[in-house]
């Protein structure tokens, strides 16, 4: 119950405690408030508007603040609930009347939303108040769309890197420029598997390089990945096995085909799951509840894979830095992820909760988020601010924002129907992988066609 | 309400009244027994045919529900997590309640033949009325598998160190211990009410024949316990196949399905997965299931006859 566990984009919702004590409190408070959206006295209107993101409420409040004063008559109040809790508490609301007008929206439960026909399509809207849908960063946009129509705007976006100590960097003579330039592939490794080898070590000060490494003593491992990653690994195997020429569907948005028994997929999984036998990585059946961003953080570990918006927590004591995701077979690959802010398809105020969407999604709330330098706005000039706004904090957020200027290097993740039971079915069989009970080949065999039957309902 | 079970029967029969008498004595029992019936109409009557009928459907909370016939019993009797989730909820039912009813019927024979000290009846309860998500939170740390006390207190002895929740072998046993840390002090209270109504005449008796401690356990107290274990075990049972607390704190069901329960997939159906007519079918299994369970028990164990009257 330490710090607050931040809880973004497509992660699995595995729980830490935080957030279950956190989650029951708001479903608690949640419980108590009335109907949503009663409009006050005087044409005035209250719009209820829900987030997940605890590190973020204080911006979209501010945002609340300066649409109200741009708009007397509308009040915004921002509600939080833990990610883990979130999507639980959002469809109670829709059952029982009582849903947000707007919500912050998630590529792994957009496609349900949409399919049951509660978010609204805000095509014309858009075209009504000529929204510039070329202001946001490629890429982003154009996910929340299906079957020509379009459903969000995109509000911020996030990159994946590798955090590692500095010191054990040091310690192991690799210097940020060899960082930055490190290969991998699923055969030997690369540069980053001699680098996670090398920083790995045992309590008698062996490294995993050494003859005589014990790997059942293992003092610090060099490298610790989120163990659920759902179904598409953002913080783990994802943007390896995309680099290894792996591709998740046969098209994005909104694929019918998973690929999940592709050998690019299968061989990446196999060398993870290589190094937990060979004592660099920690075992997955003696992980600890505090996840690998803990680990790294109480020097059990030295290198994680971890998105942008971890940046902040991460580099606050100093000992940590950020390096560029190695370059695989195919190039440099990384997720970049964002969301959306979605107009629940029944509220009463329809007209005023897009005025609201259309606010989150303008240079004025998006600068006012990149001044809290959290995350990256979609607006590419306020990304570029956020840039700065790190910048000047002290953090180098170079290694997340180059991936975004050089063509080919993000990658969108997949957005399909039933992506939470894919999510939990993929979840199982890689965490059999992990466990070292079967190799990737026969464990993702059966959910692939299980996923695939799914796709088809 | 579970008191009355084991006793229908074995009450003296009711003297004989008039009629009218009688339809008067009729009338106060109904009022009495009107908010009873209420609250069972409104919150378990309702519910239940309002379960039925969500079986029968195809629902997602988000749009209308579709009826669907037998389809979602024809997915449960097919799905293997269902299989697999019962034959955990097994598992975990057997090792509770054994341990459990073990312990219980040790510390409430002490209690009565050792000590009669309230202090050592309350402290026995005190795990018992922490809430289980405390407890569950409470021993997701103590036995974590970095930074965990447990962990380190083997580590310092020189033993291994156990993943405990994080281990497909151990996670189910380490959930059925908390369980068991957490209930074994009621069902010994419970017990201990049940060995309070043996008359002490028996046990002097043998022990002027000559019977030990252990000898008049065996013969006389636990014959004697039969209808209040039969209670105890019931709603052991019950209660048991209801686990769901402390696995949504501590293991969510994995690690890869070993301590996925029934009544946690059921609620991952319902609430993660957002598939409520499939939830309500596999609950309505489990209803079934945990009918026959009691009826089974009730049969065996005689539980509503004494060997005391």
């Amino acid at each position: 119950m330490s710090r607050p566990v931040i809880r973004r984009s497509l992660r699995s919702p595995a729980v830490r405690m935080s957030a279950v004590v956190a989650g029951v409190v708001l479903v608690a408070a949640g419980c108590g408030s009335g109907g949503s959206s009663g409009g006050g006295g005087g044409g005035s209107v209250k719009l209820k508007y829900s987030l997940w993101d605890d590190n973020q409420l204080p911006q979209y409040k501010k945002c609340a603040e300066a649409f109200h004063a741009k708009n007397p008559k509308i009040t915004v109040e921002v509600t939080q609930t833990a990610w883990a809790q979130y999507w639980q508490n959002l469809t109670t609301q829709v059952v029982s009347g009582t849903a947000p007008d707007v919500f912050t929206n998630s590529v792994l439960y957009f496609p349900q939303f949409q399919k049951n026909n509660q978010i609204l399509d805000l095509t014309s809207y858009i075209r009504r108040d000529a929204v510039d849908l070329q202001q946001y960063q490629a890429n982003l946009a154009d996910v929340w769309t299906r079957d020509g129509k379009r459903y969000g705007l995109p509000k911020d976006w996030g990159t994946m890197g590798v955090a590692y100590n500095k010191e054990m960097a040091q310690r192991a003579r690799l210097t940020p420029q060899a960082l930055d330039a490190w290969n991998w592939n699923p055969v030997d490794g690369g540069d980053f598997g001699r680098a996670v080898a090398a920083m790995t070590v045992d309590e008698n000060g062996r490294t995993g390089l050494e003859p005589g490494f014990d790997k059942n003593k293992v003092k610090t491992y060099g490298l610790a990945i989120a163990y659920e990653g759902g179904a598409v690994g953002q913080d783990s195997w994802g943007p390896f096995a995309v680099s290894n020429g792996f591709q998740y569907v046969d098209r994005n948005p909104f694929g019918t085909k998973y690929n999940y028994t592709d050998p690019r997929l299968t061989q990446t999984l196999d060398w993870f799951a290589g190094l937990i036998r060979k004592g660099y990585m920690p075992a997955y059946d003696k992980q600890s509840t505090v996840g690998a961003d803990g680990l790294l953080q109480s020097g059990k570990a030295a290198m994680t894979i971890a998105g942008s918006w971890m940046a902040k927590t991460y580099t606050a004591d100093g000992k940590v830095a950020f390096a560029g995701m190695p370059t695989g077979p195919t190039g440099r690959k990384t997720p970049i992820n964002g969301l959306s802010d979605a107009v629940y398809a029944n509220g009463r105020h329809k007209e005023e909760a897009w005025q609201w969407v259309k606010f989150l999604a303008s240079t004025e709330c998006q600068d006012i988020v990149a001044g809290e330098a959290v995350v990256f706005p979609a607006i590419t000039t306020s990304s570029a601010r956020a840039e700065a706004a790190q910048q000047a904090a002290g953090r180098d957020m170079r290694i997340f924002t180059q991936p975004v200027a050089t063509p080919g290097e993000t990658f969108v993740l997949p957005v399909t129907d039933q992506g939470d039971r894919i999510l939990d079915i993929v979840q199982s069989a890689v965490d059999r992988v992990w466990l070292g009970q079967t190799d990737a080949k026969s464990a993702l065999g059966q959910a692939n066609s299980d996923v695939n039957a799914l796709l088809k309902k | 309400m579970s008191m009355t079970l084991g006793r229908r029967k074995g009450r003296p029969a009711r003297p004989r009244t008039g009629n009218r008498a009688r339809s008067k004595e009729n009338r106060a029992a109904g009022l009495f027994l009107l908010p009873a019936f209420v609250g069972f109409a409104v919150f378990y009557l309702y519910p239940t045919g309002r379960g039925i009928w969500i079986s029968l459907t195809d629902w997602n909370l988000l749009s209308d529900p579709k009826y669907v016939g037998a389809d979602n019993y024809v997915e449960v009797a097919e799905d293997p997590l269902f299989w697999n989730a019962l034959k955990v909820t097994a598992y975990f039912v057997f090792i509770t309640l054994g341990v459990q009813v073990g312990v219980a019927l040790l510390l409430a024979a002490i209690m009565v033949r050792l000590t009669g000290s309230v202090v050592v009846r309350a402290l026995l309860l005190v795990p018992w009325l922490v809430p289980n998500v405390t407890i569950g939170l409470i021993w997701l740390w103590m036995l974590d598998a970095n930074l965990g006390f447990v962990n380190h207190l083997m580590g310092k002895t020189g033993s291994d160190t156990h993943g405990f929740f994080a281990s497909p072998d151990e996670a189910l046993l380490s959930v059925s211990a908390v369980n068991i840390w957490a209930g074994t002090g009621y069902v010994a209270l419970l017990l201990y009410a049940g060995m309070l109504q043996i008359p002490g005449e028996l046990y002097e008796s043998a022990s002027l024949d000559g019977a030990g401690e252990i000898r008049m356990f065996f013969t006389i107290t636990l014959p004697l316990l039969r209808p209040i274990l039969a209670l105890v075990m019931v709603v052991s049972v019950i209660g048991s196949f209801q686990i769901f607390d402390t696995i949504a704190v501590t293991t969510k069901g994995g690690p890869v399905d070993a301590t996925r329960v029934a009544y946690y997939y059921i609620y991952q159906e319902a609430f993660t997965h957002f598939r409520m007519g499939y939830a309500a079918a596999m609950a309505l299994c489990l209803v079934v299931v945990l009918g026959g369970l009691t009826y089974l028990q009730m049969r065996l164990l005689r539980a509503s006859t004494s060997d005391l009257a």
